[in-house]
């Protein structure tokens, strides 16, 4: 077993300014009201406090009885946690709500108008009257937006469709809640998970080599490069190494409907069942 | 290297240290107080009752330990961190596994002689991993504490046991995960349970008889002095276990012991006081048990910070005067010489990030600064370091430390009932990440992707000079480590981490010399022993352990 001795030491270059961005991106997170940082385009995508606040007690009174207070009463739906027994967009959950479900079982109820958008905030805002309610729209224009104008599957791969360039979302909507897609396609860099962040190599030889992180340790990293090949570097071979706290990501500029839509179309994707 | 070996041999038979004067296999006290003067042999959890874990072995140096090769591996046959320090006995290692077997093992080929399994009752309960972290050996015994709290002798030539003694009830949270510490004719060895509101303690048996001979609640009953930094019954299960072996000045005949966490854990409210002594070191007698002093760290802690290192006794000037000190990085984020004779505080420096206190007043006590609710708190949950022992080189006059940097976590408190064996918390704390919900730093490695990234923490080696408290170098890697230290009078330094490198390095300039990579989580420590004239090292990485030697 012989091994071969190395002494380089590399670090992330931004590694300073990346904790303070973080810190101020957690301020952000405790602060029970909008996001400060983009706080106009937030505002724009949600339900507002007062919706989330009177639907608690609309829920309370109608729904409660069957769900519980908690969410959970019925078998395979948990509303607090999104849990559905089908992906639902809003309006699919209005319909739901006015005209029942599943043979009567749920009957459908009558409802004004804010008292049902009361509903959908509050389920949207996972039970927290302090929480953010973000909008679900419908799946099928979404899917549309996420293959044309939205220029997602640019990079993004789903169901064996599309390139490798960013994470595969085939599964994305069992794993990430709506406001956390939401806070990515609105603000990719606070919302990116840090292993998957770009790099920058540059061999002994000259060459540079760009690529998507997916693993890292003291003495090597593993990425995807832009040529889409699984690549294994060792850093005591490289002249240069930087990971960038810049997403690839752009922020969106898709209007708040659409941004809806594409919520809707990728919380249907729920990997292989 | 065959004439190096016979040189090494003859200088042994020379100097009177081979044979051993003893029977092989028979550990008496005189030997195991005289352990620096055997290197060949590692006959105690941390080497030798100063705890340096510091060997005089010098066969592997700087300029060969590239020559080092695989001489054996020994696979573990359950699954969890595997976090025991192996001793060695004249050519026979002893190590345990989980939950609680002992193996008795050829240390030249790895091949196992005898295994003695104890299984826990299903009602033993511990916060953080069936975990045991070794034997204890004294004349013909091998004594190990089980998770379900009860201390057990065992014939080391054949494995059978000899006695077996409930030394807590594991109804009620106590457990044993530390390996127990042999004193003269008793054995010793504290519980855990500081996560279920247990009152812990130290215990010493007769180490023929299993009889017991004196008990030191690290919680004073009505009183006894101390008794007035609780309120009310917050006494009865305050916590502060004691889980990692303590270490021993055979002139002073005081054992030296760290004390964990009061309870509940991060509710800090709901027990007024300083809560002696928790998060405290306890100096006590060896023959009574009997407090001779206390320092304590971190009082009415709210952090978790477990005050479990192991101390650490060196001796050397201390403005100029020759000095029997103790120095102890803590969990707590701050480096401390104490004076081990009187426990006096002489110096403490923070060796990472601290915001929960802004500094320690004349007499160590910390100047608190509990940080707004939602705010993070350095260094995290897991501490500045841990449990993992260091080392220190009488060589180099350096203190070898694992640390955690740029480590953060958010507490919660609430309020907690106290219910008999139940876990007894008081709140709980989500570890600081660069963005929401991204994966964090776990009490243990999962999985073979660091997808937390050295953004959530990252570990170091650091060579503290225990003068200034300043790192002389620091050895950085991109996950945290739980690995120990093993310096070597060859100026080597053997670590780990969890991403399964193997590192030597110059123990004066933290160079890298030699690594291999294992695979498997380091979370313990190294050890060395020499064996037919041929030194090895031993690391459990993983499932496995490992031990090198140099290329024949």
């Amino acid at each position: 077993m012989r091994v071969i001795i190395s002494k380089i030491r590399h670090r992330t270059p931004s590694f300073i300014s990346l904790s303070v961005f973080w810190l101020s991106s957690f301020a952000l997170l405790l602060s029970t009201t909008e996001p400060g940082l983009a706080q106009s385009s937030y505002a724009d995508h949600q339900y507002t406090s007062e919706d989330i606040e009177a639907g608690s007690r609309v829920y309370i009174a109608e729904c409660a009885l069957c769900h519980r207070r908690n969410g959970s009463g019925v078998d395979g739906v948990d509303l607090r946690l999104g849990q559905f027994r089908r992906p639902l967009s809003d309006n699919d959950l209005r319909e739901v709500i006015t005209t029942g479900i599943a043979n009567g079982r749920m009957p459908g109820i009558d409802l004004r108008q804010d008292e049902l958008d009361g509903i959908v905030a509050y389920i949207r805002a996972g039970f927290d009257p302090s929480g953010v309610a973000v909008r679900v729209g419908d799946a099928a224009s979404g899917q549309m937006l996420f293959e044309g104008e939205g220029e997602c599957s640019t990079c993004h791969r789903v169901n064996g469709e599309g390139p490798y360039l960013a994470p595969d979302l085939s599964d994305i909507g069992v794993i990430r809640t709506p406001a956390a897609l939401q806070r990515t396609l609105l603000e990719p860099s606070s919302a990116l998970l840090p292993i998957n962040r770009p790099v920058r190599a540059v061999t002994r030889d000259g060459e540079t080599i760009r690529g998507r992180r997916l693993n890292e340790d003291t003495y090597t990293v593993q990425m995807i490069d832009a040529e889409q090949r699984l690549r294994s570097l060792v850093k005591a071979d490289l002249v240069e190494y930087e990971v960038s706290e810049t997403p690839t990501m752009e922020p969106t500029t898709l209007s708040s409907d659409e941004i809806a839509d594409l919520i809707g179309y990728l919380l249907t994707l729920g990997g292989l069942s | 290297m065959k004439m190096l070996q016979s040189a090494l041999l003859i200088f042994l038979v020379l100097a009177g240290l081979w044979p051993p004067s003893q029977l092989i296999g028979q550990v008496s006290y005189d030997r195991i107080l005289s352990a620096a003067n055997e290197p060949e042999n590692w006959l105690t959890y941390n080497g030798t009752y100063s705890s340096q874990r510091y060997s005089g072995l010098r066969q592997i140096t700087p300029s060969n330990v590239d020559d080092l090769e695989l001489k054996w591996m020994l696979q573990n046959q359950v699954f969890g961190a595997w976090q025991s320090n192996p001793i060695v006995v004249d050519g026979i290692m002893y190590v345990t596994e989980r939950p609680n077997d002992v193996m008795a093992v050829d240390a030249v080929t790895g091949r196992v002689f005898w295994l003695y399994r104890h299984t826990p009752t299903e009602d033993a309960r511990v916060c953080c991993g069936a975990n045991n972290r070794g034997v204890a050996v004294l004349d013909d015994k091998v004594f190990m504490g089980t998770l379900d709290a009860h201390l057990i002798a065992i014939d080391a030539t054949n494995g059978q046991p000899l006695w077996n003694v409930e030394v807590g009830d594991e109804n009620l949270g106590y457990s044993i995960t530390m390996a127990p510490l042999v004193v003269k004719d008793k054995v010793m060895v504290g519980v855990g349970g500081g996560e279920f509101g247990i009152r812990g303690f130290v215990v010493a048996y007769d180490a023929d008889t299993g009889e017991e001979a004196w008990r030191f609640y690290t919680i004073p009953g009505p009183g006894e002095p101390g008794h007035d930094t609780w309120s009310g019954d917050d006494w009865e299960h305050g916590g502060a276990p004691v889980w990692i072996t303590g270490s021993y000045d055979p002139e002073l005949n005081l054992t030296y012991w760290g004390v964990g966490n009061p309870g509940p854990d991060w509710n800090a409210d709901q027990r007024p006081g300083d809560n002696l002594y928790s998060d405290a070191v306890v100096a006590l007698d060896a023959d009574t048990g009997e407090l001779q002093w206390y320092f304590q760290f971190t009082p009415n802690d709210g952090y978790d910070y477990d005050s479990v290192q192991v101390p650490i006794l060196a001796d050397m000037d201390w403005n100029g005067v020759p000095s029997k000190l103790m120095l102890w990085a803590n969990r707590n984020g701050y480096f401390y010489v104490l004076d081990r004779v009187t426990g006096e505080f002489l110096s403490g420096t923070p060796f990472v990030k601290v915001n929960w206190s802004s500094g320690l007043d004349e007499n160590g006590r910390p100047i608190p600064t509990p940080q707004p609710p939602g705010s993070p708190t350095w260094p995290g949950n897991q501490g500045g370091t841990n449990w993992y022992p260091p080392s220190y080189s009488p060589r180099t006059g350096l203190f070898y430390v694992s640390a955690w940097e740029d480590y953060a976590t958010i507490y919660e408190k609430e309020e907690a009932e106290y219910q008999p064996g139940r876990m007894f918390l008081g709140g709980g704390f989500t570890v600081l990440t660069p963005v929401p919900g991204a994966p964090t730093i776990g009490i243990g490695r999962t999985s073979p992707i660091n997808n937390w990234t050295d953004e959530v923490g990252r570990g170091a080696v650091l060579a503290l000079d225990p003068h200034t408290g300043e790192a002389k170098w620091r050895f950085e890697q991109f996950d945290v480590s739980d690995s120990g230290m093993l310096t070597t009078a060859s100026d080597l330094l053997f670590t780990g981490g969890r991403e399964g490198y193997f590192h030597a390095l110059d123990a004066r300039t933290g160079e890298l010399l030699w690594k291999a990579s294992l695979g498997g989580q380091i979370v313990m420590a190294p050890i060395t022993y020499m064996m037919n004239g041929e030194q090895y090292v031993s690391v459990i990485s993983g499932h496995t352990l490992v031990t090198f030697g140099l290329r024949d």
